[in-house]
């Protein structure tokens, strides 16, 4: 309960203007101990929410970036066997069970994100991003990872966590999600932001914006999503327009409906959405933004 | 919750927690009545959410159950309404409502669909003067269509029947499901090519090191790896003109399958114009998808216009979306309204980009039926398989097709 204030007092601190409801989210799955699983569209700001947690909570934060073929010696561990080889040639002399037990010790593993992620005194935030990317394989093997906290190297033995991290995982839905993952895991949809939030999130990213002109791109970019386009703009696209908005020096968007215009364009990141994107719609658009 | 300062015997207590746990059990049960996947795990958490004081304020309460129990997109969006209708009392009547709309059939837009593709319905097609030609072979194609069966009930063996000839929503809601099922299996199927290769570019270290044990260590035996065989890439263009009405309700459910698990596909709809319906078609949910679809497929009225939907097709989508391991499906009658020759020039060109042309023709089904049409002669010499697609049967003989490309 306490938990579920600070975390919104801390993601604030750091800079993430979070939905009332995410805060909440973030403190169960501390008090659950169960990953977070986000969707939304891309651009949203899903990632971001695992930066801005590691921030809150002045740790770590581990980043597995899923795609397809994605394997364990990718996402966990391998052997160094550059280095091992190199160990075999220099002990020639040596007992072969010396040669062995020092080329598969510590030294010469190389720990990819899900072990580092176990083996860290502090826990961090493993951010897992989109999943769906993964082939359904590895979704099963992530799930005997997130459940047990542990895993079996064999030639050293099983890993037990040092501490618990704090899993969260992205989707985008390019592909549907196995149940057993879904249930294991604390929902959350995040949406686009509206209008106030938007506003507040420019005003905290881009220096030099005057309110004014911050609540006005908010609403202008919400008018730009509710029309049918191809690829939707997300949060990163508002805040490149405001950037380059206040770059020319613009006060008001109705001053300067060309400018306004041409940089819209930096929005729309399909050539049919440019296309269609005529100087008719931006004036119509900025007719019904106060 | 240890806030209150009133004393309060134990009994009470237990009592009370009974209530909670009763009401909680209960809770979950309308959450699985509503097709939420809720077990015992989510029960428990949900009682220590309770004792740890998330039951404070409703507000509260319902934000971390929201959490909780969701595990879609669906879950969430309807988690409110319940949660409301359950613990506050609020708006009873919409919970009944929300029950009875986990059947899917009861929504309008699947409603919408099923009209679109009942042979009746017909006459809401603006676009009746490219399908007379129907006319006469649809009664040989009724009759032949009862021989075929053999006696084998109409309702029952819903494969082999043509999708013109169902009639009852019920069947083609069926048809329709049996259509979206298909391309799920065709696509786990079609996808699963990865082979241990001998001959991969790339060394296998840790598997070489472990099958020179015998060796001494010294490496004799390479291992190596290949990378997994780009998966096939599937394009489908749907011809959605007055004459295929009475296919394309199905066929927009297939797609809507093969978009859902394919990694790699794309959809278009054309009749008059080409349209990318992608985005659309990928909303999970069916019923919503193809009501975005519904003003597109409608046609623009004035005959299909192959030749021009495709020259735009090559002109401003091929490069994007077809590489060497595309396989292009075309489904369509055949009846070019403009000039066919165009279609032949833009049916040559896309032959050059892709590696196999698929063309689904539903009316080949029909009794005596040839391809005399001008478009489809034009067409046919660019083709690589040409193949029926009127019943279910037919889609699914297209899949060991598909999984030899």
């Amino acid at each position: 309960m306490k938990d579920r204030d600070e975390i919104a007092e801390k993601l604030a601190a750091s800079g993430y203007i979070a939905d009332p409801e995410l805060a909440t989210a973030i403190a169960l799955m501390r008090m659950l101990r169960r990953p977070l699983l986000l969707e939304g569209e891309a651009g949203v700001g899903k990632t971001e929410v695992a930066r801005a947690l590691a921030a809150a909570l002045g740790t770590e934060l581990i980043r597995l970036q899923c795609y397809e073929g994605l394997d364990q010696s990718a996402a966990l561990y391998e052997w160094n066997y550059q280095r091992q080889l190199l160990a075999i040639q220099a002990h020639q002399g040596d007992r072969a069970s010396e040669i062995e037990d020092a080329i598969f010790s510590e030294k010469y593993l190389l720990e990819r994100p899900l072990l580092a992620a176990l083996r860290r005194d502090k826990p961090p935030v493993l951010l897992i991003d989109e999943i769906d990317r993964a082939d359904d394989e590895f979704e099963a093997f992530l799930l005997e990872i997130l459940s047990d906290f542990q895993i079996t190297i064999p030639e050293l033995g099983t890993v037990a966590a040092r501490s618990i991290p704090h899993v969260v995982l992205t989707s985008n839905g390019t592909r549907e999600l196995s149940d057993a993952l879904r249930r294991r895991c604390l929902y959350h949809y995040v949406d686009y932001p509206d209008v106030d939030r938007e506003a507040r999130i420019i005003l905290a990213r881009v220096p030099g914006v005057s309110t004014s002109l911050a609540l006005q791109i908010a609403r202008m970019v919400e008018a730009v999503r509710k029309e049918e386009l191809r690829k939707t703009p997300g949060v990163a696209e508002t805040l490149d327009w405001a950037a380059a908005l206040v770059g020319l020096d613009v006060r008001d968007l109705h001053d300067a409906p060309e400018v306004v215009h041409e940089t819209l364009m930096c929005l729309l990141k399909t050539r049919e959405d440019s296309a269609r994107f005529k100087p008719e719609v931006t004036a119509r658009l900025l007719g019904k933004v106060a | 919750m240890s806030c209150c300062g009133s004393p309060i015997t134990c009994d009470e207590m237990n009592e009370a927690s009974r209530r909670v746990a009763e009401k909680l059990s209960a809770f979950m049960k309308t959450l699985r009545d509503n097709a939420f996947a809720v077990g015992l795990r989510e029960g428990r958490d949900a009682a220590r959410l309770i004792a740890e004081g998330y039951a404070e304020t409703p507000a509260l309460l319902r934000s971390a159950f929201k959490h909780l129990f969701s595990a879609r997109k669906a879950d969430w969006d309807k988690f409110d309404g319940l949660f409301d209708a359950f613990w506050l009392g609020k708006r009873v009547r919409s919970r009944s409502a929300v029950r009875g709309a986990a059947k899917a059939a009861d929504t309008p837009s699947l409603k919408s669909l099923r009209d679109a593709a009942m042979p009746q319905a017909g006459g809401e097609g603006p676009l009746d003067q490219v399908a007379t030609p129907e006319g006469g072979e649809d009664e040989a194609a009724g009759r032949s269509g009862e021989g075929r069966m053999e006696g084998a009930s109409r309702a029952e063996n819903l494969a082999n029947v043509d999708f013109r000839k169902l009639a009852d929503p019920d069947q083609v809601e069926k048809a329709n499901e049996a259509a979206e099922r298909l391309a799920h299996a065709m696509r786990t199927r079609l996808t699963r090519r990865d082979r241990v290769s001998r001959r991969g570019r790339r060394l296998d270290l840790r598997r070489t090191i472990h099958a020179n044990i015998t060796h001494g260590g010294a490496p004799i035996t390479l291992l190596r790896r290949r990378r997994r065989d780009k998966p096939l890439r599937l394009v489908v263009l749907l011809d959605a003109s007055g004459s295929m009405s009475m296919y394309t309700g199905v066929f927009l459910r297939f797609i809507h399958g093969v978009l859902d698990r394919f990694h790699q596909a794309e959809a278009f709809l054309f009749h008059t114009r080409l349209a990318h319906v992608s985005d659309a078609m990928r909303e999970r949910d069916a019923a919503r998808a193809l009501d975005r679809l519904s003003v597109m497929a409608q046609g623009a009225g004035g005959g299909t216009r192959i030749g021009e939907c495709l020259a735009t097709f090559n002109r401003a989508h091929a490069a994007r979306v077809i590489n060497s391991r595309t396989c292009v499906m075309i489904v369509s009658d055949g009846y070019e309204t403009a000039d066919a020759k165009l279609l032949g020039h833009e049916m040559a060109a896309l032959r050059r980009r892709c590696k196999r042309i698929a063309w689904l023709n539903p009316m080949m089904g029909w009794q005596g039926y040839a391809p005399e049409a001008a478009g489809i002669k034009a067409a046919l010499p660019f083709v690589d398989l040409y193949a029926p697609a009127h019943t279910l049967a037919s889609l699914a003989a297209l899949e060991p097709y598909l999984a030899r490309i």
